[in-house]
This record gives C-alpha cells, structure tokens and sequence, in this order.
C-alpha cells in the first residue's frame, strides 16, 4: 500500500497533460530548446517542477520508474499520480537522477528494441546559462548552441551514449519549472 | 504491399459522411432510439460488441451500436479504438466465477447435479416462432419469484476432478500475457490463447468449434457446465493496499468435457474446455470452450490434423477488427499495385501470342 | 456498497454542502481502464478476459479523511460522490448518521435485488428426469 499525497497532480489532467506533452515533444524534436511544460505545477520538493510534469504526462502503470532517494519525499506524490511502479535501474523506463549514472546501469536497449532504452531525468544547476554546448543532428537544420550547467563528465558520458545509435538513453534537463531534451540522435560539443 | 498515397476527394468524402449520417438516423418522423433503449432491449448485441471490443462498458457499447447502424463488427471497432484513449489503471482480481449469483446453471452430464439445474431466462425451450405480439409493445408477463433457497452449487469439473476423472486444473498467481501489451509469439500459451479466444468474432468462434464437432479434430464434447449470473469485480488500489468491490459483471462460463484416452504417463480421463464470456452468451462460451480444448491438441500430445486444433491459425484470424480491416483494405485505391501487374499480364501475354503466331 | 449504488441515492443521502466539511480533489475523477481476469476452468491461472472502463476519485476532507472511489463505468458525479460519502464515513460527526440514512438503505436494496433475481431463478430449477424417460 502507498500513502496518500497531500498534494494533487495537474488540475486540469486532460487539457493540463496535453498542453505538457506537446511541449516535450516539441523540446525532443528540437535539441537544445527550452521549454516550461507546466511552469505552475506545484510539485514536492525537491523535485524539478519540470521533471513532475514530465512523469505525469509520460509514466504510468506500465513505465517502471527508479527514483534517486534524494526524491524520496516524491515518491507518493509520483506513485499516486502516475501509477508507475518503481523498478531496479537497470529496468527502469524513466530514471529520475540526482547524479550522473554510469552508462552501463541504465537500460540502453537493445538494436533490435532500441526503443527499450531509459528516459534519463537530470537535474541540473541552469539552463539558459553556464558553459555553451554546441548541438548538431537530426531534427537541428545546422548546428545550434544552449547553455547549461551540466555535471562533470557530461560530455563524455554523452559521447558514449551517442556512439551506442540505435541504443542508448535520451535525456531531459530539468532546471526548476524549464526543461531541454538531448534525444541519443544528438552530437555534443563544447562551443 | 506497396500503399501510394492519393490526394483529393475531399468534397466527396464530405459528402458521403452527410449522406450516411441522414441514413443512420432514418425517417425523422420515427423517434430517434436511446443508447438506454439499446442497452435495455438489444442487451446480446451489447454483450457481443463488448467481448469483441474487449471493453465492458454497456453505455458506450450502445453508443457504438447507434453509430454503428447495428454494424456489431464496426460498434465493436468503434469501442475498441475508444479503448486506446483511455489509461489502464491495473488489473482486477481474477474473477470467482464459483462465487457467482447463478441465474442459469445447467449440466448436460449430470441430470443430479448438487445444487439442481436453474434454466434461468433462456431461450432454449422456446418454438422459434416470431412473436407478433411484439408488434404491438404488449407488456411482458411477470416472471415468477420462488422462493426455494438457492443450495451451493460446486462445479460440475470440480465433482469430476474429485473422483480423478478430470485433469485437474493447475492453480497459480503468475501475471498473465497480454495480447494488448504484447507481441504474440507461437506456439502461443494457453493464458494468450484465451485471450484472443474471448474477444474472437462469435461467427468464426462458431464455425471453428463446429468444425471440432464435425471431425476436423475430432473430439466428443459434452457441456459439463453452463453457469451465468452476476460476479463481483474485486481490485486493490494501490493507496489501500485491499481488496474493494467496484461492482458486478454479468459472466457465461463454460466447461466442455471430452475423453482422452491418456498417454505413456497417465491414465485415460477426462479433459475440459474452458469458455467465459460478458453476458449471457452461451453459444460464444460453448465455442470458446470447444475451440480451448481442440488447441490442447499439442500439448495433450494428441495429433494437429485440423485447423481448429493450431493456436497460430486460430487466433490469427479470430479477430473480427483485423480481419475486416484487411478484407475491406482491399476497396481502398491499388493503382499503382494494379498497374504494375497489368503491365506484367500484358506482357506475358504479347509474348505467349507472339509464340503460338510463329 | 457505494460503488454500486445510484449517484442520485448517494447524493440525496449526504449533508447538504454547507453542512459538511470542505473536500478538495487529491486525484480524479478520472476514467480509465481495469483488466478483468478469468481463471483457466474457473480455478486455475489467471488469464485476460477484457477490460472495463473505470472512474476513480480521491479527495480529501478539510479536517483530515481521505475517501477514495472507483466505480465502474464513467460517471465522474458518481464517483465523487461515492469518493466523498466515503470520506465522511471516516469522519466522527457524520460517520454514524450515514450509517443510517445511506449505508443501511443502500444495503437493504441490494440485498433485496439480489433475493428477487435469485427468486426468479429458483422458479426456472428444474428436474431434468422426466425428459430421460421420454428419451426412453
């Protein structure tokens, strides 16, 4: 049994869910653009208003979820709202980091099944500011430049799981209400 | 297959959607029917759509039956792209079919059973005769009440399997395959084959166990037991962590029994059929069942001579929603598919000409 | 009990809305689906029969209960309703009183429709002996 949350999910779940996928699928079509899926969602903290409104949009029942325990003050909000059940790492459809994990605990999929690959959830200091990365593939015309404070070791990480294609976790940023998506297909660079 | 697009038509399409949409709704000098007139009085047309839909939900099944003109394969197709709107919230607990309130309940193997034979509101016993009565909306007669307790009634596979005349049915609380979460793989488990088996098309479910009946997997069905009523919907929220009833389902059930004449392992007895159904179905129920036994076949180390008796062919072609959708394919634009045969026809046919004229 | 009652019965059952405490909506109501689940010869594993819609609500009392409710189809009014019947059956000023005026009424009806649908099944029992005979 779970406990209840005193706090509800999105007010409007319909109309409130759709306007948040939109912008996900807007922020994963285009590498590198922010977006603010449900700027006033009131989320526990510590969690990321941003990577709240990405689980109640995307997780459920069926999408196993592993959770940082720094989130743990989440989890009944998440669990009631979503329904995802929580997983070990490995198997988790939706991983909500506090860190940067180690490539190789994360379910990257399989060639055959690349879609089995993790959503990776990273929090991060800023977006819109801190160190240029310099973007480049599907879904970018040319090259395109954001800024964001990203954990030490990210660029290697991310050159890794580049290399993984078709395999490999697409990520979303998340930095308070504000959120980036870094789909597997997307090369990175320092600007 | 090759599918090229075509553009155009647009007005046409319109067009044809008006005209159906006035047809659907016939003479407006006639009252328009109600989703609760449909629900209330085509009650098996309801349970039908709904087993072929795989979605309990009489209202929309109703709904579906109106739009559909009384389509039941497109109210069925209509319910269940309805369906994929909606988020699955998690799986009841498996439903206590020997706890059900039985409003019909008959054996054709034991005229004694324990807890008598109910015939309940069947049509069974009646001549087939049109009734013009109806015509005229005549009232119903009142049914009669009795007010004889109603006794425990066992299952009839039960009281078989207790004298070790049955296989017994092997009792487990794995996570079922699901056919709508999962790719079905063959040879394809009995827990899949169910499955596909309760949403089937009745017609195909129908014509399949006849078929079983007529020799093509030859078997000798007995209904062991036919039982329907009421069974409670039973679920743990996960916020509570027990057990809530939500409501009540009306089921068929049945259980086919067949003789098998045992193996290098055990001894003969007899095997079951199992059939369960939304509503009071007993032919689908009947069919189902049939059809689960002849799939046995395999497993049961029994000869696959016959179509009824192979998973892969059954229950790829159970569901009425993909066949249609394949079948009536067919009518939309194939030009350029056509045009590239035609020009191999042609040209097989300028050289077969061109020989027999040397 | 709530959850098979009519919408209608519950609301005429409850305190009217300034009489009860305030309830603010936790989750819902919201529709969805729940798998139904047959047992193989009615006894054995588990396999999927087919889905239900579902409507489930969960508030909370502005003095503490929380009520839950999922009900079968998709009145959303019904399971709000039921959601918060469930609530104030929780709490110490209306629990009792509810018992009453909802709970024991909607128990009697059920249990009376129950009785009339078993009474009209006994009247079509049957002895099936005298058809052996005719077969000879």
């Amino acid at each position: 049994m779970s406990a209840v949350p005193d706090l509800p999910g999105f007010p409007d779940p319909v109309t409130d869910a759709q306007a948040a996928f939109r912008a996900i699928l807007w922020a994963q079509s285009h590498p590198g653009a922010i977006v603010a899926p449900a700027p006033t969602l009131a989320v526990p903290p510590p969690l990321p208003i941003a990577a709240g409104a990405l689980l109640l949009t995307l997780a459920d029942a069926d999408t196993g979820l592993w959770l940082d325990p720094i989130f743990a003050p989440a989890r009944a909000w998440l669990r009631f709202h979503t329904g995802a059940p929580e997983v070990p790492l490995s198997r988790a459809g939706f991983v909500l980091a506090a860190g940067l994990p180690a490539l190789d605990t994360i379910g990257l999929g399989s060639d055959e099944a690349p879609q089995d690959g993790a959503s990776l959830i990273l929090p991060v200091a800023a977006l819109g500011e801190g160190t240029r990365w310099r973007l480049s593939g599907p879904g970018l015309a040319a090259s395109t430049d954001f800024a964001a404070a990203l954990p030490e070791g990210f660029a290697a990480f991310w050159a890794a799981n580049h290399a993984l294609f078709p395999r490999g976790v697409d990520v979303f940023l998340c930095a308070g209400p504000r959120l980036a998506a870094l789909p597997r297909s997307a090369a990175l660079e320092v600007a | 297959m090759a599918y090229v697009a075509v553009k155009g038509g647009e007005r046409a399409i319109d067009a044809a959607h008006a005209w159906r949409e006035a047809a659907r709704r016939g003479d407006p000098a006639v009252p328009a029917l109600s989703t609760a007139q449909i629900a209330g009085q085509l009650g098996r047309a309801v349970e039908r759509v709904m087993a072929e839909a795989s979605l309990h939900d009489p209202v929309l099944a109703a709904l579906a039956i109106r739009q559909a003109e009384g389509d039941l394969i497109e109210a069925a197709f209509l319910l269940r792209a309805f369906r994929t709107t909606l988020p699955r919230f998690g799986a009841a607990l498996p439903l206590e079919t020997g706890r059900m309130a039985v409003r019909r309940r008959v054996s054709a193997i034991f005229k004694d059973v324990p807890g008598g034979q109910i015939l309940g509101p069947t049509t069974d016993y009646t001549h087939r005769l049109l009734d013009f009565t109806l015509l005229d909306d005549a009232p119903p007669p009142a049914a009669p009440r009795a007010s004889d307790p109603v006794e425990a009634m066992p299952r009839v596979a039960e009281l078989l399997a207790a004298e070790g005349l049955l296989r017994p049915e092997p009792a487990s609380e794995v996570t079922p395959f699901d056919l709508t979460r999962e790719a079905l793989a063959h040879p394809a488990p009995r827990d899949a084959r169910l499955q596909g088996l309760a949403r089937g098309d009745e017609g195909f479910l129908l014509g399949m166990g006849y078929s079983t009946q007529r020799g093509y997997g030859g078997s000798h069905p007995f209904a062991g037991e036919i039982r329907m009523g009421a069974v409670s919907v039973e679920l743990v929220p996960d916020e509570l962590g027990f057990p809530i009833d939500i409501g009540e389902v009306v089921l068929t059930e049945c259980q086919m029994v067949n003789q098998f004449h045992g193996g290098k392992t055990e001894p003969a007895c007899f095997t079951a059929g199992y059939g369960l159904a939304f509503g009071q179905a007993d032919r689908r129920a009947m069919a189902m069942a049939l059809l689960d036994r002849a799939m046995q076949a395999e497993e049961l180390g029994e000869a696959v001579t016959a179509p009824a008796q192979n998973p892969e062919f059954v229950l790829a072609h159970a569901d009425n929603i993909e066949a249609t959708g394949f079948v009536e394919h067919l009518k939309l634009p194939h030009y350029v598919d056509f045009q590239s045969e035609a020009e191999a026809v042609r040209r097989l046919r300028a050289a077969a000409l061109a020989k027999a004229a040397e | 009990m709530l959850a098979r009652a009519d919408a209608a019965r519950i609301a005429a059952a409850l305190p009217p809305p300034d009489a009860r405490p305030e309830a603010r909506r936790l989750r819902g109501p919201e529709t969805g689906l729940v798998m139904l689940r047959g047992r193989m010869g009615g006894t054995g594993a588990p396999f999927n029969l087919g889905e239900i819609t579902v409507t489930r609500c969960t508030l909370r009392l502005r003095d503490g209960p929380v009520g839950h409710a999922t009900i079968m189809g998709r009145d959303a009014d019904h399971a709000e309703l039921a959601a918060l019947a469930d609530a104030l059956l929780q709490h110490p000023d209306f629990a009792a009183p509810l018992g009453e005026t909802l709970i024991a009424p909607l128990a009697a009806s059920q249990a009376a429709a129950r009785a009339d649908i078993a009474a009209r099944a006994a009247a079509t029992r049957v002895a099936f002996f005298t058809l052996q005979t005719m077969r000879g």
